[in-house]
């Protein structure tokens, strides 16, 4: 074991949390990220282990499947982003080669990017002055890649009042600047 | 001042007193006024003086259109010139000055302006100060742009924030009149998504301002209450005071919001205006329409207005500008504001009709087929000279005259795609043509259909044609009867005779300057406008464009639509540029991207250096070093003597995966990679598809199918961006995956002859230069078990290694690293010594791979392989690309140690001639190497290959340098690379 000590993307040793008015954006450094992409001809076969591996049919184009312990998000023809808990799958990346083996490519994308869960009754409001998504026309599971102030994120619904933020990690700062003056503004 | 001109009445809220202050002078009104309506209720017709001859101007209209009633708002830094007083929502505490005066309001000493009108007609400044010329720079130009422009500005930061937004919806009806608000009432029971926007604070447009009956209710009754219906409808979004200010592509809309203009101040963090962008399926406009003044002799006294806005001042704000008032009309409108004024108990002098079958009252006289000729009063009108039908004149006493030369549909916005107006004669005026912005749609009078009738029933019309074609089902509302008034109009623009009348009086251009625009040969209505300015500034011409053209039209022996109009851009009103700008202001113009050892730099008091969005450590200072050049040298001379570490997390890292990995980075490196033995890494060379240099880099393969490959800092979303197009567009058939993991990794350089020793402490596997040579990669761990990539590959030509961790273990590793080098002295180093160190190993960087050099050039020509084709490599192969003589990278070195050798000069023979002829190279990267003791450079010239230990020039004519130079090895250190294979 080793007994080097991890930041967050904001710097910290533990999550940020701030309230503004009636939202909360956490900082959700307990993220491990995969990203997999299917090989030519192996589409099928990679859709299959993946329905065993996370429990669910990945999801399709702007859309992201939120239940068990492996939320995907689409992101791409044939490619997903996996997600689950740090603390039980801080090498998920490993797990989810050693299922599909050579039927997918798979690369550990945890430290590359900072995740932002958005919550209270204003995220429609705030999330207007963030990005150009329709967020009145996304349900509930829908997640797409978009822009917040020039940086590439992914936007994910995740319930009717929160969104999932997941942007550039170097960015970490100038994002959650961003997210936390649109709060102000709305709040 | 009581507000003596106050009538009963309107739609203010006079159980509420706010105070105001205009020149110093403090005044009161309601909450529902705006600034001018709150100054015509106390009485005050002047308000400004005017562009060119200061003049003294008041108020034209009510409305957005305005010219004249231009003030600075607000004090301090707040403080905003060339407000619309017609725009601005009466709170308590506004304060506003007039602008573009010397001197008073009353006593403008500029306004000796007008007594040399003579010399300052129509493009006056083409013609005078042309002598002499060396005056024009110095003397003329100054006091031309002293005396010109409008408000001035506080020169300080602005204080405010302004916010960005994105809407969609299905259907965006701009103006929220009775034709926009019937469409959304027909849109929004409907089920659409709705989104209605009017720049006005109130909703319903010229119901608020006339005295027509809706059904059975009063026109603002039915439209408050319509408003109010579609306010609780969740589909339907109500964004009054907010400005649709352009149609741009594929249905997108800008719009402003004035989220906090109409309060003191903002409240705490909230904007002052959002920029919206509108993604629309469709578009109605309901813009309506604006009303025309008449030109005649000195219309542009305080107290002349257009007699709608007279109407709505009456009728919405309950405020006449004065006690008698003169009515002067070329149609039926202007008799209502007659009846209007009559009904509320201001006295009408009489109306002036131009046209001899003009309506007649037995309320007031009505003077048909007669003109006014001219008017007097210095500060505000006091008579009105008219020539009656008869010929004879007759002087009529007001204070104010009301004038309606007709309406002008808003056409705007249908123009912003290029389309043109067409000409419609029985409104003497332009309407939308069928060219619209794709999914536009327009109703109202913005189509030229001018009653309530028609406004409300193609309102309605026009929404369910759209929702028809959306596919949404709906059952029109049935519209509430209102007036269906014919529009009884004959054209009528300027009074025979007059000169000094005013078209333009946001610019003074006069009936005068159009003729004269006119002699001068500047007849298309484009030259018209630069010649005179006529139509631009804050208004952009919206009441004076027409009376200009039909000018034009007439003297030309033109109809109006012959002479056409000028293009409509956006926006529609003035914007203030900080909404424009947004939150991307100061330290967030661009997001800022952070190393993972940026807290370790910042405790050392780094100094840090943009390189794109990245902030990156330029050197790391340490007490008693009081230029960067200490500090570089020192971490230059003890990363060569022992060991130094430097974060390199910047560079590109691309994640290529795929059964064809391998043979894509045979398309993508103009060198082979198809036989890079896993375990291996290999410096690679991409060209561009003309064969010129595009980046450098390296590529590891940590599995058969698996390789990184890392880019320079500058170039790694290009060469990402570009690798994916070879993917997806050139090589589909490939099986291969990307993915950027620039940012998952912190990596760090450890170079200098002890970094092996220092890692060693570090990593968990043997890395002695057996098992790990030179150009050597793994998956290895660190610090007993975290997961961590290491390369041997060396950029500053000293043993060196690249080792990265999980970014969040970033920090924690240098941390590590500069514990274990404790005992080697281990410095950090920043990317003055990283460049340092380069130059004097004679690796390319940016400078080299400046978009103008060849493989060859960069003496790697052999690297491009025959043996196979990459991108770039045919066309690397044109003629002119592999000349003998073709520049070639070259070290230079000062004959004399102390000689400076400045990057960018060039190379000249030793003598002869400086000149572009003779040109034979140039320096690309420069430094002062503290190892050699003097400063060198590397550089392209001609054969450089085959020409060192020649003695050359190199000089910059521009700087005054010249040096004498020896071409060398562009290798200063170790050129045979001994040092990093040890």
């Amino acid at each position: 074991m080793h007994n080097l000590k991890p930041l967050t993307a904001l710097g910290g040793a533990v999550a940020d949390v701030q309230t503004v008015g009636t939202l909360t954006i956490c900082e959700v450094p307990d993220l491990a990220l995969a990203s997999v992409a299917a090989r030519l001809g192996r589409e099928k076969q990679t859709l299959k282990t993946l329905k065993t591996l996370v429990g669910a049919t990945l999801p399709g184009p702007g859309k992201a499947s939120l239940k068990g312990d492996i939320p995907a998000m689409w992101i791409g023809p044939d490619q997903w982003m996996l997600s689950a808990d740090y603390a039980d799958h801080e090498t998920l990346f490993e797990t989810v080669a050693g299922a599909t083996g050579a039927d997918a490519s798979v690369t550990e994308q945890s430290d590359g990017w900072v995740c932002f869960d958005i919550s209270g009754s204003q995220m429609p409001a705030m999330c207007e002055l963030l990005c150009p998504v329709d967020i009145h026309g996304m349900a509930v599971g829908d997640a797409t890649r978009s822009t917040i102030h020039q940086m590439g994120c992914f936007i994910c619904r995740t319930g009717d009042t929160e969104l999932r933020v997941i942007g550039p990690r170097s960015s970490a700062g100038s994002l959650h600047h961003a997210l936390i003056a649109a709060a102000h503004s709305v709040a | 001042m009581t507000q003596k001109n106050r009538l009963k009445g309107g739609q203010i809220d006079t159980s509420q007193t706010l105070n105001f202050s205009f020149d110093g002078k403090q005044f009161t009104g309601h909450p529902g006024d705006t600034l001018a309506s709150a100054l015509v209720a106390n009485g005050v017709r002047l308000m400004g003086r005017s562009f060119k001859y200061h003049r003294p101007r008041g108020l034209l209209t009510s409305g957005s259109e305005e010219p004249n009633a231009l003030v600075e708002l607000r004090a301090g830094n707040r403080q905003e010139p060339n407000t619309r007083a017609t725009t601005i929502e009466l709170f308590d505490g506004l304060l506003a000055k007039s602008q573009n005066r010397l001197g008073s309001l009353k006593f403008d000493l500029l306004s000796i302006n007008d007594r040399f009108s003579n010399f300052l007609a129509a493009g006056f400044y083409y013609k005078t100060f042309m002598w002499p010329a060396a005056f024009w720079e110095k003397i003329y130009e100054p006091i031309i742009r002293n005396a010109a422009g409008l408000g001035s500005l506080s020169l300080e930061d602005d204080p405010d924030v302004y916010d960005k937004g994105f809407l969609h919806c299905d259907l965006l009806i701009i103006g929220a009149g009775p034709s926009g608000v019937a469409a959304a009432l027909t849109a929004g029971r409907a089920g659409a998504r709705v989104i209605l926007a009017d720049e006005d604070f109130r909703m319903g447009g010229r119901l608020n301002s006339e005295t027509i009956a809706v059904g059975d209710a009063h026109g603002s009754d039915w439209a408050a209450q319509t408003v109010a219906e579609l306010a609780t409808l969740p589909n339907v979004r109500m964004m009054a005071r907010t400005t649709v200010i352009g149609a741009f592509d594929h249905g997108t809309y800008g719009a402003v919001e004035r989220v906090s203009d109409h309060l003191h101040t903002p409240d705490a963090g909230k904007p002052r205006q959002i920029l919206w962008r509108l993604y629309t399926k469709r578009t109605l406009l309901c813009a309506g329409a604006i009303e025309r003044p008449i030109a005649f002799e000195n219309n542009d006294r305080p107290g002349i207005m257009m007699a709608g806005a007279v109407r709505s001042f009456a009728n919405r704000w309950a405020a006449t500008p004065h006690e008698r008032v003169a009515i002067f009309t070329n149609n039926d409108d202007g008799h209502r504001t007659a009846a209007d004024l009559h009904a509320k108990g201001v006295k009408i002098a009489a109306v002036v009709d131009t046209r001899e079958g003009a309506p007649r009252s037995n309320s007031y006289e009505v003077l048909a087929g007669a003109q006014v000729t001219d008017t007097k009063g210095r500060l505000g009108l006091t008579f009105a000279e008219v020539k009656l039908a008869d010929g004879s004149t007759r002087r009529l006493d007001c204070g104010a005259l009301a004038m309606s030369g007709g309406w002008n549909p808003n056409v705007h916005m249908t123009c912003h795609q290029r389309g043109r107006p067409t000409w419609n004669d029985d409104i003497a005026a332009f309407v939308p043509s069928a060219e619209l912005p794709a999914g536009m749609s327009v109703a109202g009078a913005a189509t030229g259909v001018f009653s309530t009738h028609a406004a409300l029933t193609t309102g309605a019309k026009e929404a369910a044609a759209i929702l028809r074609d959306l596919g949404i089902k709906s059952r029109a509302p049935k519209m509430p009867q209102a007036e269906d008034a014919p529009t009884n109009i004959t054209p009528f623009w300027y009074v025979e005779g007059a000169s000094r009348a005013w078209l333009d009086q946001q610019n003074d251009v006069t009936v005068k300057d159009v003729k004269l625009s006119h002699q001068e040969g500047f007849r298309s209505v484009e030259h018209l406008k630069r010649y005179t300015t006529l139509g631009m500034a804050t208004d952009q011409g919206k009441t004076s464009n027409m009376g200009g053209l039909a000018v034009m039209a007439e003297i030309a022996g033109k109809t109006i639509p012959e002479v056409g109009t000028t293009i409509f851009r956006p926006p529609y009103t003035p914007v203030p540029i900080g909404t424009f700008a947004g939150r991307a202001r100061g330290m967030d113009f661009h997001p800022t991207r952070k190393t993972p050892s940026h807290t370790f730099a910042e405790e050392r008091g780094a100094v840090f250096v943009e390189v794109g969005n990245w902030l990156r450590a330029q050197w790391f200072p340490i007490e008693g070093e009081t230029t960067w050049r200490e500090s570089v040298d020192r971490e230059v001379l003890a990363t060569r003597n022992s060991v130094g570490v430097c974060d390199v997390t910047t560079l590109g890292k691309v994640d290529v995966q795929g059964a064809d990995a391998a043979d894509f980075l045979n398309k993508i490196y103009c060198n082979g990679f198809a036989k890079l033995a896993v375990g291996k890494v290999r410096y690679g060379l991409m060209l561009r598809e003309d064969g010129i240099a595009m980046d450098d880099g390296t590529a590891a393969r940590l599995a058969e199918d698996h390789f990184v490959v890392t880019t320079t800092t500058a170039n790694a979303v290009g060469v990402y961006r570009h690798m994916e197009f070879v993917r997806q567009c050139l090589f589909p058939d490939m099986d291969v995956q990307l993915i950027s993991t620039t940012e998952g990794w912190a990596q760090y350089a450890v170079a200098g002859p002890n970094s092996r020793k220092v890692l060693e402490k570090i990593v968990d596997q043997d890395i002695s230069n057996e098992a790990f040579p030179f150009m050597a990669c793994a998956n290895i761990t660190v610090c007993g078990g975290l997961r961590a990539r290491l390369f041997r590959i060396s950029f500053s030509g000293e043993l060196a290694y690249e080792i990265a961790v999980p970014t969040r273990y970033g920090d924690a590793l240098i941390r590590e690293i500069m514990t274990a080098g404790a005992d080697f002295d281990i410095v950090p180093y920043g990317t003055e010594a990283l460049g340092v160190m380069r130059i004097e190993k004679g690796h390319a960087a940016g400078n080299e791979l400046n978009g103008t050099t060849s493989a060859l050039n960069l003496g790697m020509g052999r690297m491009v392989s025959k043996k196979k084709d990459s991108i770039g490599s045919t066309l690397s192969e044109r003629p002119g690309m592999n000349e003998a003589d073709a520049l070639a990278q070259v070290g230079i070195k000062p004959t004399n140690p102390n000689d400076p050798v400045p990057a960018g000069a060039h190379l000249m023979a030793a003598d002869g001639p400086i000149d572009a002829a003779h040109d034979q190279g140039y320096a690309t990267s420069a430094c002062y190497s503290p190892i050699l003791g003097h400063s060198i450079a590397i550089g392209f010239l001609k054969d450089g290959a085959n020409r060192k230990g020649e003695v050359m020039r190199l000089v910059s004519p521009l700087t005054g340098i010249e040096t004498q130079v020896e071409i060398v090895s562009a290798h200063f250190i170790d050129p045979d690379g001994e040092r990093l294979r040890a």
